[in-house]
């Protein structure tokens, strides 16, 4: 929970947070190796000196410091846990559903636990897909489009199969559908960052929400124009968040770029942990303001209700969450754990 | 890609001559994404010419992920100003620590096409996404001047009548003709022109009109904020992957051998 100054409380809800195994004896090959070592160039490259991890913590830290950092140093009330497998990187895999499932089950009610498929695993893939809703009841899936399996660098949302697998998530009843776009497809002259499969299925399947993490960026251009022709296409700021550290000039055009094209409803923050942690992030976005010349530009808003809603509404409202009585057994919960 | 007149000279008798031809060639070469030159986003982490006239660059880029087809286009963009000048006899590029570095490096030395480089993980060429960036290049470009013009006072009357033969001709002050360089450059992605062509034109090849000229901006806007903010993320994953400290072999001068 975030209090302002004049006691007013905002509800965190954490988009986009991983438990994952990174470390040198979980890696499988140099791709392993390189991409944990890309993570690692983004948080230290956009964190604040202060917050910058040793290369071992950032590999591999324990259940207790990703609880400490949300919850209890951050400012998160309730973080969701996206999975990102990589099985041909990673032995254990990366952070799979069932590694989150573990951090879930300790802590139930600070956690929404989200699962995955992939559309490349055919009647297997359906059948993790349920093993996910069933066993660990998962409230959305995280699909990461640029993983290699075998000879594929990656998919997209418009393959047959992938509708194959969409039919079947919104069958379950599954509704958020949070989509991690990354630099490698075949055909690969082709460009892999390229959103258009995102206004295609969003055209197709109405009944999901698709959440775009870290808005597409790096093309946050077409993701705008595809997000305001689609009313359920949502943007998660990871990536786009820490830049209010680094480059503030550069965070405001972007923050004001969304809230003109897609507006204070459709904007979900993300830590991105343990790329991120979410106490500076959000104590630099509480006290940001956007500069005159810019608010004047673009003619947005970055009020106080904006930020409650970015910060944890919007989420709420995805998910499920009734914020008032989410407070109460968090409190509760805490007052239990106290005495 | 568009190459500009490569101002070489021509004898190139002395290394430090040769140097400088290959720092402005290479300087002509953009990252497709960031529209912006790989000298500028330092990329460069050697260039050489060697006693038989073959010029060794050494380049790097700010992930081991960074997209096959980007990659290549530099590379081969390289390639191609280098061999442009009349006493380069060969020339070596080589990409440093990147998922496909031994097949755009073995590509780009047999003068192989992406196509022919990649083989079946390609279903074609890559002059689509080229032509892709190039118009977002002629976009945000177009955007800056705009924005200069409307800002120095020009009516937007007279902006959306200007002529390829008028803007050429504007009396304009150091950053006015920068940026008019600039646009200028990519404006024949879009169309071919005479003096008589309207200089700006939407990516669609429409005339702008007066009064939507604003709201037309306003549409261009988002494309110079996604390129900005990932050229400073490029820049900084640049930055932790490799030293940026230690000044590379000076641009000028004792890199002939």
């Amino acid at each position: 929970m975030y209090v302002t100054k004049s006691g007013e409380e905002i509800f965190v809800i954490d988009g986009h947070t991983h438990f994952w195994d990174g470390s040198p004896a979980n890696q499988k090959n140099i791709h392993g190796k390189q991409f944990i070592d890309c993570f690692y160039a983004y948080h230290s490259g956009l964190s604040p000196k202060e917050e910058v991890w040793p290369k071992e913590k950032f590999e591999k830290y324990d259940a207790q410091t990703m609880y400490d950092d949300l919850f209890v140093r951050g400012y998160d009330d309730m973080a969701i846990l996206q999975p990102t497998y990589l099985g041909d990187f990673y032995k254990n895999g990366f952070n799979t559903t069932e590694r989150n499932y573990a951090m879930k089950k300790s802590h139930p009610d600070r956690f929404i636990l989200n699962g995955a498929f992939d559309p490349r695993d055919g009647q297997k893939g359906l059948e993790h897909l349920h093993e996910c809703v069933e066993k660990y009841q998962v409230k959305g899936v995280k699909l990461y489009t640029a993983e290699w399996k075998g000879d594929s660098k990656g998919y997209k949302l418009t393959d047959k199969e992938s509708y194959r697998f969409l039919e079947e998530t919104q069958k379950l009843g599954i509704k958020n559908v949070h989509v991690h776009k990354g630099p490698t497809i075949i055909p690969l002259n082709r460009d892999a960052f390229d959103v258009a499969d995102i206004d295609d299925v969003a055209t197709s399947f109405q009944g999901l929400n698709f959440i775009v993490e870290h808005c597409g960026l790096p093309r946050l251009d077409d993701f705008c124009w595809i997000a305001t022709q689609e009313t359920n296409v949502y943007g998660g700021l990871a990536v786009a968040l820490p830049f209010i550290h680094s480059r503030p000039g550069y965070f405001a055009h972007i923050i004001s770029e969304l809230l003109f094209w897609l507006g204070e409803d459709k904007l979900l923050f993300a830590s991105d942990y343990g790329i991120w942690t979410p106490k500076w992030i959000i104590d630099k976005f509480m006290a940001f303001e956007l500069p005159d010349d810019v608010a004047k530009e673009t003619g947005v808003n970055l009020s106080l209700q904006t930020k409650k809603k970015i910060l944890g509404l919007n989420a709420a409202r995805l998910y499920g969450i009734d914020v008032e009585a989410q407070k109460r057994k968090l409190g509760n919960a805490h007052k239990i754990a106290a005495e | 890609m568009i190459v500009t007149s490569a101002a070489a000279s021509t004898s190139a008798s002395t290394c430090d001559d040769r140097m400088a031809d290959v720092w402005r060639q290479l300087g002509t070469v953009v990252d497709p994404e960031l529209d912006e030159s790989v000298t500028d986003m330092n990329f460069i982490s050697r260039a050489e010419v060697d006693a038989s006239h073959c010029v060794h660059v050494d380049f790097r880029l700010p992930t081991f992920w960074c997209a096959a087809n980007f990659a290549f286009m530099m590379a081969d963009d390289m390639r191609t100003v280098l061999r442009a000048l009349p006493w380069v006899k060969d020339t070596k590029i080589i990409l440093g620590e990147h998922m496909y570095a031994d097949a755009i490096n073995t590509g780009i030395a047999e003068g192989r096409s992406f196509q022919e480089t990649f083989g079946k993980e390609a279903d074609g060429d890559i002059s689509e996404v080229r032509r892709t960036f190039l118009v977002k290049a002629f976009q945000r470009r177009q955007e800056a001047l705009l924005n200069y013009l409307i800002s120095a006072g020009m009516k937007t009357e007279r902006i959306v009548a200007m002529t390829m033969a008028g803007i050429s001709s504007l009396a304009a002050d150091d950053e006015a003709q920068k940026l008019v360089a600039r646009y200028l450059d990519r404006r024949d992605v879009i169309s071919a022109t005479t003096l008589a062509s309207p200089a700006f034109i939407t990516a669609e090849g429409h005339q702008l009109e007066a009064q939507n000229l604003k709201s037309y901006l306003s549409g261009l806007r988002r494309i110079r904020a996604n390129a900005e903010f990932n050229g400073a993320v490029c820049r900084g994953l640049l930055a932790v992957r490799f030293d940026m400290e230690t000044p590379l072999a000076p641009k000028t001068t004792k890199t002939c051998r």
